[in-house]
């Protein structure tokens, strides 16, 4: 117990690392994720096909070979990046792929009656999309943004094999000190679902604050 | 920096074999995830308050939290506590154990999905509880299910790199080991990235011809 306590601080800031990872790259993996998915659903072939390979590579190979190859082969190749910057574009652009699918799927999910009203409103694509489809499509796209930041959370803890001293790393400077097994990753395990607990309270919050708003709005209109 | 066909021809056959213990994996992880799966789907399910609740929590910890370090866990806490597993058995039981808390869903999803007109009718013909099952359930939940439990396994197979963290030597650990004694990166690692999208690309679209199929049926 002691010996936990003298870890304490440690653990705290494998934490922190954890939270800063899981953020950064969340940000990184939202940009990615209307780009890419928007970019799916454009006119032009070759925007289309290069999504497409984008989406293929991330989704396709494994997450800890595109952090190794960029943490290992990049700088053979004369590009350097620090762990952390290695760890955030890894998850980011692994977990945005996945999210591209959540974007395009939920637009394309907008009812077909929506579109043909931009349309006959005379809106330019830019007007359809930002006035008209994203703002129905954001809701449907928050459960499983969820969900996949619950996986990006996941994910971070694979930053620990290049380096960085997150949560998952922090628990193996403790055992190889003490020799203690159980209780580091017991304690890590319950920081890590505290941490996801917290992002799942969050993203039901999200989605209820927007249900809120659109039922406000629904009964002003009637 | 460039690309050298001599290291990749050095290389390549070792990475075979390191693609066959992640095939082995995969497959021996995902009839370990759907047999736990259903079973847990079962116990979520239950009519007792206790037994839902407790299953659904112990659920939601397996899978709120990263499987590295349940890996870990595995390899490291149990011997401690006496149980002494190979690195390729405890591996496989990480896998199994964190994708059945994901299969669960998807079977409970497929059964309750079954009309509730159904399970009435099967006992206005008198079924037990066997044919009921049998005859009436399962042939109409199993086929939406089939699709999902599909795109776990590929989802299983990209997951098996973290099996190197526990020294089983797969495609990527296989790889990394080749790199580490002979100082070259570029071409192990480019061609494990290869090989992964040579067998998950196909699978993906395997995946999405199954969803047609059974989308069809419906």
């Amino acid at each position: 117990m002691d010996i936990i306590i003298e870890f304490f601080p440690l653990l705290l800031k494998g934490a922190w690392l954890t939270v800063q990872l899981t953020v950064t790259s969340a940000v990184i993996a939202l940009v990615i994720s209307f780009v890419v998915g928007l970019a799916r659903l454009s006119r032009h072939w070759w925007v289309r096909a290069l999504a497409t390979v984008y989406l293929e590579f991330f989704r396709g190979t494994s997450a800890l070979v595109q952090m190794f190859f960029m943490f290992y082969v990049l700088p053979l190749l004369g590009l350097t990046l620090s762990p952390f910057l290695a760890g955030v574009i890894a998850c980011g652009f692994n977990l945005g792929s996945y999210g591209s699918e959540v974007v395009r799927g939920a637009i394309q999910s907008v009812g077909k009656g929506q579109r043909e009203a931009a349309h006959s409103l005379n809106y330019t694509t830019y007007q359809r999309y930002r006035y008209v489809l994203i703002p129905q499509a954001v809701p449907m796209m928050i459960p499983p943004f969820g969900n996949l930041l619950i996986e990006l959370m996941k994910l971070t803890a694979v930053t620990s094999l290049i380096t960085l001293s997150d949560l998952t790393f922090v628990a193996q400077i403790i055992r190889g000190q003490t020799a203690m097994t159980l209780e580091p990753f017991l304690i890590i395990l319950v920081m890590y679902f505290a941490i996801a607990s917290v992002l799942v309270g969050f993203t039901d919050w999200v989605a209820s604050s927007i249900a809120k708003r659109r039922g406000l709005t629904s009964v002003k209109v009637n | 920096m460039h690309w050298d066909w001599a290291v990749a021809a050095d290389v390549l056959p070792r990475l075979l074999a390191g693609l066959v213990v992640t095939v082995q994996a995969t497959f021996v992880g995902a009839i370990l995830a759907y047999a736990l799966g259903l079973g847990l789907a079962v116990l979520k399910m239950s009519h007792s308050r206790l037994v839902s609740f407790t299953f659904y929590w112990l659920s939601e910890f397996i899978r709120r939290t990263p499987l590295l370090v349940q890996l870990y866990f595995l390899f490291y806490v149990l011997p401690d506590l006496g149980i002494f597993l190979s690195p390729f058995v405890a591996g496989v039981i990480g896998l199994g154990l964190h994708f059945a808390t994901y299969t669960s869903e998807v079977f409970r999803a497929g059964i309750e999905n079954v009309p509730k007109g159904q399970w009435e009718a099967a006992r206005s013909l008198n079924y037990t509880t066997a044919q009921t099952w049998t005859r009436v359930i399962l042939p109409q939940a199993i086929p939406p299910m089939i699709p999902p439990l599909a795109n776990y396994l590929i989802t299983m197979f990209k997951e098996t790199p973290l099996l190197a963290a526990i020294t089983v030597v797969e495609l990527f650990n296989a790889a990394n080991i080749y790199s580490n004694s002979f100082y070259k990166y570029l071409e192990p690692m480019t061609l494990v990235g290869a090989l992964f999208l040579l067998v998950s690309i196909p699978s993906a679209y395997a995946a999405i011809w199954l969803e047609r199929k059974y989308a069809r049926q419906n």
